[in-house]
C-alpha cells in the first residue's frame, strides 16, 4: 500500500489544476522539488478558473486586513510582469464604479476610503464629464475611477500557468480524481477513482469548489462550501468597441455578487453577467431561461445597438462560497498551512478575486511550504513561457509574412470568424499538457469562440484531426466522459 | 517574406454559386482581368454539400445535383480564364477597394477596380437561440451536419430532433433518416413552415416525418451529450404556454433557424447594412454604398433557389466590370423604395431609374389572393401583380420596366 510508484512521489502535490492550484505550482517550480498536480477533469483550468469575467480587480470591495483585500492588491501588481512572462494577454483597462442615485453616492466615497486603506492606486472620484471622457454614453451621477482594474482571459491565463509550470518539471495527471488521503509518517499517500497512487511530504488542498470535501478526506471537517452560480451571455466581437473602460454598478450591501454589467474581453467580446443564484450541485453550469433573459434585457439597456443575433453563446460559472444563501456576502478566503494535519495546506473559498490574487496566494503559499520543506532555488528555473503572446491576426502584416515564409500553415486560415490559422490549431492539437478534448482547442486556440461557434471550422478541424493526427470519430469528445461528437462513419471506410 | 502586390479589374469575394457567377458574367462583359478568391479548396460552396436534386430547374429545366449546378458554371470560368485563388482567405477589405489576402503562398495586397462580395451567409447558432441546459455536445447547424455526413463520412447521431422548418433543416432530416437515424420530429416555432412547399413534401411527408407548428425547443438536457430537449407549445407571441411541455428522448438536435449573411468584411468596407436583410444596402447595379464595392447571392439577401443567386451574381458582375472600365458612375438621384403594408423587406433598396430591374422581397406572413402594388409618392399606381398565394417562406422576383419609375421618386411596395 505504502509503497507508490517512483515516478509518482512528490515533495508538494497539488490539488486542483485551476488557476490558483498552476499558479502554486509555477512558484514551487522555482526550487529544487518534485511536484505534482492531480486534476479530476481532462484539462486544466475547467472549474472556476475558466468560467468567470475575466477582470483583474483593484481590491477596492474588500474590507481592509482581510486576505481578500491584501492578496488582491499584491495580485494586481504582479500581473503586468507575469503575464509578460507567460506571453499572456492582459489590458489594465480600468473601471467606473457608478452611482446612478443619490443615495449611492456615499458608497462611492467609501470604496475609495477602503481601497485607499488596501493601497489601490489611483482612485479618483469623477463627475459625469469626466465619466464621459472615459466611456461616452455612460449615465450616472459620480463614479469611483480605478484605474489599476484589467482583464485578461482567465482560462489562456490559468492554462500558460500550467504550461510554464510544466516546462519547469512540474507533473501534471490530468483526469484523476483524488477520493482518498492518507496520513503517513513522512507525509501522505493520496489516490484516486482511476487507481493512481501518489506519495507526497506536502499535500495542497487547492481544489475550489470541492475544496471543503477535500479536506475532509483529509479529516478537517471545518468548512462547506456553498455553489453559486452565475450566468453570462457572450456578445460579437461587432459591439466591443462600445467598451473603453468597465462601468459596473455601485454594490449594494447583502449582494454575493457585484451585479450584471457589461465587461470587455481581451479577444473583443462582451460578457453580460454575472446572474447570481445559489444552486446544490458544483458542477451545475447549466444556463437557464428566465436568467438569459434578464441578462439579454439587461444586456440591451446597457447596449441599444444589441440584437439576438450578437449573442452568440452562453455559459455559467459557480463560485465557491463559504456562506450559506441565507447569509450571503463575502467571507474571507482560508489559506492555511495545518497544526494538525502536518504537511497539509488549505485553501478554501477562494472565489472573487481570486484570478487576481492567484499570484500572490502562490507566493503565500510558497512560504508556507518553506516552513515545512527545504527549499533550493534552481538555477535553470525558466519564467518565459514558451508560445506567442499574440495571435497571427493581431500581428503586424509584415510579421505574418514571414511567418507564412517560414512555414505555410500559417498562411491558411481554419477559423473564419476569428482568422486563426492552422499552425496556431496544431500548435494546440501538439500541447505540452497532451490534451486531447475539443474545448482544449478552443481555449488554446480560439477555434470555434467566434460568432459562428465552429460552423465553418468544426468540419476543417476535424478533417485535420482525422488526417493528420489519425483521429477516429469515437475520439472527438467536448471536454469530459460521454461529451462525445460523433457517434461513427456514415459508411465504414475501406 | 514580402507582402506580393497586384492590381485586378474585378475580385469577387466567394466562389460560391454567386461568386461563380459573378466572376463569370463579369469576363463576359469584357473585363479584362478578373479574379476570383475562395476560402475552400474547391468552388461551388455550400452547393458541394447539397447532394440532393432540385437546383436548376429555373435556368436549366433541370433537376440537377448541387455539384452538378456548381460545375456548369466552372466550367465556364476555365473556358474563360478567369483566375482564382483557392485556400485563399481575404483578411480585409477598404473603401478604396484593397484588399489584403492571406494564402500558404503568403501574404497579397490587391487593388480592385471594381470588388464583388459573395462570401454568402453562416447559420444562426444555438447561442443565439438561449436554448436553456449545460451545453451538451450533439447540437449542430443543420449546415454543419450536412458537411460532415455528406463530405467527411461522419455520423452525428443517431436520434434526432430538428429545430426549425428551414431548408436545409428539412434536407438533413431526410438525410438522417436514409441513413438510418431516427428522425423525431420537426419543430417550428412560427403557425407555419419556414422551408418550401416542395421540402416539406419530400423530404418530411414521403418520411412520415411530423411537423410541428408554433412549438419550439425550451430546454436541453444531458451535460455531455445530449440526451433530449424539451419541446412546448408557443402562443400567439412566441411564448411557451405553460403546461405543454414535453420531454423528447434525443441525442443530437439540428438547428434550423435562419441564415445570417456574413458581412463582416463589408461592414469593415464602410457598406452599409439593412438591418432587416443583414445583408448591404444597393442600388439597382447591385452596388452597395460603397462606389465600386458589389454585393450578391446571400451575402446580400437569403434566398431560396440557387437559380435566383445566379441571375443576380449576373448582373452584379456585369455591373463591376463596367464599373472597373469606366463605364458605369453611381447616378446622381435615386428613387427610393420602400416596404410598405404585409412587406418584410424590399431590394434593392434604391433604384437610379436608368435600367430595368428585378425587385426582390419577402412577405411578412402567409397570404392568399392578394396583390403585390407599387406606388409612387402620391400614391398612384405603378405596377400590380396578382398572386393567389403569398409566403414568406418564397422569395417575390418582380421585373420591373424602367419606363414605369417616370416622375417617381419614392416608391413604396405593399400587399393590397
Amino acid at each position: 500500500m505504502v509503497e507508490a510508484a517512483l515516478g509518482s512521489q512528490f515533495d508538494c502535490l497539488v490539488i486542483g489544476a485551476g488557476v490558483v492550484g498552476n499558479a502554486i505550482a509555477r512558484e514551487l517550480s522555482r526550487f529544487r522539488l518534485r511536484v505534482g498536480v492531480v486534476e479530476k477533469e481532462l484539462d486544466v483550468g475547467m472549474g472556476t478558473s475558466a468560467r468567470n469575467s475575466g477582470v483583474l480587480h483593484s481590491g477596492i470591495h474588500y474590507t481592509p486586513g482581510t486576505l481578500r483585500a491584501e492578496l488582491n492588491v499584491e495580485g494586481n501588481s504582479m500581473m503586468e510582469e507575469l503575464c509578460r512572462q507567460l506571453k499572456v494577454k492582459i489590458d489594465y483597462i480600468g473601471k467606473l464604479t457608478v452611482a446612478g442615485h443619490e443615495e449611492e453616492i456615499p458608497t462611492l466615497y467609501r470604496l475609495k476610503e477602503q481601497g485607499e486603506a488596501n493601497g489601490v492606486p489611483g482612485l479618483e472620484i469623477l463627475k459625469p464629464e469626466g465619466m464621459e471622457k472615459l466611456q461616452p454614453g455612460v449615465n450616472g451621477l459620480m463614479a469611483l475611477y480605478s484605474p489599476s482594474t484589467g482583464i485578461i482571459c482567465p482560462y489562456t491565463f490559468t492554462i500558460a500557468l500550467a504550461e510554464n509550470a510544466h516546462q519547469n518539471g512540474v507533473s501534471f495527471f490530468l483526469g484523476q480524481e483524488v477520493t482518498g488521503i492518507q496520513k503517513t509518517e513522512s507525509g501522505f499517500l493520496v489516490s484516486t477513482r482511476q487507481e493512481k497512487r501518489f506519495s507526497t511530504k506536502v499535500l495542497i488542498n487547492s481544489a475550489g469548489l470541492y475544496s471543503d470535501r477535500i479536506a475532509r478526506l483529509a479529516g478537517i471537517n471545518d468548512y462547506k462550501i456553498y455553489p453559486c452560480r452565475g450566468e453570462y451571455l457572450v456578445l460579437d466581437k461587432r459591439l466591443g468597441h462600445h467598451l473603453s473602460t468597465l462601468v459596473y454598478p455601485a454594490p449594494h450591501k447583502g449582494k454575493a455578487g457585484l451585479g450584471i454589467h457589461l465587461t470587455k474581453t481581451v479577444d473583443g467580446n462582451i460578457l453580460v453577467g454575472p446572474s447570481n443564484e445559489y444552486i446544490d450541485s458544483p458542477e451545475n453550469w447549466a444556463t437557464t431561461g428566465h436568467i438569459m433573459e434578464k441578462l439579454r434585457e439587461e444586456g440591451e439597456g446597457l447596449l441599444p445597438s444589441l440584437t439576438t443575433s450578437d449573442i452568440i453563446r452562453s455559459f455559467a460559472g459557480v463560485r465557491p462560497k463559504q456562506n450559506p444563501p441565507e447569509i450571503g456576502g463575502f467571507k474571507d478566503f482560508v489559506i492555511e498551512a495545518r497544526e494538525d494535519v502536518r504537511g497539509f495546506i488549505n485553501l478554501v473559498g477562494i472565489e472573487s478575486p481570486g484570478l487576481t490574487c492567484s499570484p500572490a496566494i502562490a507566493t503565500m503559499v510558497r512560504d508556507m511550504v518553506a516552513d515545512l520543506l527545504p527549499m533550493e532555488k534552481r538555477e535553470d528555473f525558466q519564467p518565459e513561457r514558451s508560445g506567442r503572446a499574440k495571435y497571427f491576426h493581431e500581428l503586424p502584416a509584415e510579421e505574418r509574412a514571414d511567418l507564412i515564409g517560414q512555414d505555410k500553415d500559417w498562411g491558411e486560415v481554419i477559423c473564419r470568424c476569428e482568422h486563426i490559422t492552422k499552425k496556431e490549431l496544431i500548435e494546440a492539437i501538439q500541447n505540452p499538457l497532451g490534451v486531447r478534448s475539443i474545448s482544449g482547442l478552443k481555449f488554446r486556440a480560439r477555434v470555434m469562440m467566434g460568432r459562428c461557434q465552429g460552423g465553418f471550422c468544426l468540419p476543417r478541424i476535424v478533417e485535420i484531426l482525422e488526417k493528420e493526427f489519425g483521429y477516429r470519430p469515437e475520439d472527438f469528445f467536448s471536454y469530459k466522459e460521454g461529451s462525445n461528437f460523433f457517434t461513427g462513419y456514415v459508411r465504414q471506410p475501406g | 517574406m514580402k507582402i506580393k502586390k497586384a492590381k485586378r479589374d474585378v475580385v469577387v469575394v466567394g466562389g460560391g454559386p454567386a461568386g461563380l457567377a459573378a466572376a463569370v458574367s463579369a469576363k463576359k462583359e469584357g473585363a479584362p482581368q478578373v479574379l476570383l478568391i475562395e476560402r475552400g479548396r474547391v468552388l461551388g460552396g455550400i452547393l458541394n454539400q447539397c447532394i440532393h436534386d432540385g437546383f436548376g430547374l429555373h435556368r436549366f429545366k433541370q433537376a440537377l445535383s448541387g455539384p452538378e449546378y456548381a460545375q456548369r458554371f466552372i466550367d465556364d470560368l476555365e473556358s474563360l480564364s478567369i483566375d482564382v485563388m483557392l485556400n485563399t482567405m481575404v483578411l480585409s477589405l477598404d473603401g478604396e477597394r484593397r484588399l489584403l489576402v492571406s494564402s500558404k503562398d503568403g501574404l497579397m495586397e490587391i487593388e480592385a477596380g471594381a470588388v464583388v462580395l459573395a462570401m454568402g451567409c453562416r447559420e444562426r447558432t444555438a447561442g443565439a437561440l438561449m436554448l436553456p441546459g449545460s451545453r451538451p455536445t450533439g447540437v449542430y447547424t443543420a449546415g454543419v451536419a450536412q458537411t460532415l455526413i455528406n463530405l467527411q463520412n461522419i455520423m452525428v447521431g443517431q436520434e434526432a430532433v430538428i429545430l426549425g422548418s428551414g431548408d436545409i433543416g428539412l434536407i438533413m432530416a431526410r438525410r438522417l433518416t436514409l441513413e438510418g437515424a431516427k428522425v423525431k420530429g420537426v419543430y417550428e416555432i412560427l403557425p407555419y413552415a419556414s422551408g418550401l412547399p416542395r421540402n416539406i413534401k419530400q423530404c418530411l411527408e414521403d418520411y412520415q416525418i411530423p411537423l410541428h407548428l408554433a412549438t419550439t425547443v425550451v430546454e436541453l438536457h444531458g451535460s455531455s451529450r445530449l440526451t433530449g430537449v424539451t419541446v412546448s407549445r408557443v402562443d400567439e407571441a412566441r411564448r411557451p404556454v405553460p403546461g405543454t411541455e414535453e420531454f423528447i428522448p434525443c441525442d443530437t438536435l439540428l438547428l434550423s433557424v435562419g441564415l445570417i449573411p456574413e458581412n463582416e468584411l463589408s461592414r469593415e468596407a464602410g457598406v452599409q447594412i439593412d438591418p432587416t436583410t443583414g445583408g448591404a444596402v444597393v442600388d439597382d447595379t447591385l452596388m452597395t454604398t460603397v462606389p465600386g464595392i458589389f454585393s450578391c447571392g446571400n451575402v446580400l439577401q437569403v434566398h431560396d433557389v440557387v437559380d435566383d443567386v445566379s441571375e443576380e451574381a449576373e448582373s452584379a458582375g456585369a455591373h463591376a466590370a463596367r464599373y472597373a472600365m469606366g463605364r458605369m458612375s453611381p447616378a446622381d438621384t435615386y428613387v427610393q423604395l420602400r416596404a410598405g403594408k404585409g412587406i418584410r423587406y424590399l431590394l434593392p433598396q434604391k433604384v437610379s431609374g436608368q435600367m430595368d430591374f428585378v425587385l426582390s422581397a419577402r412577405v411578412t406572413e402567409p397570404m392568399e389572393n392578394k396583390a403585390l402594388v407599387l406606388r409612387d409618392q402620391n400614391g398612384k399606381g405603378i405596377l400590380r401583380k396578382k398572386k393567389i398565394r403569398l409566403h414568406p417562406a418564397v422569395m417575390v422576383r418582380v421585373k420591373v420596366d424602367r419606363d414605369r419609375l417616370k416622375g417617381a421618386n419614392r416608391i413604396e411596395m405593399g400587399v393590397e
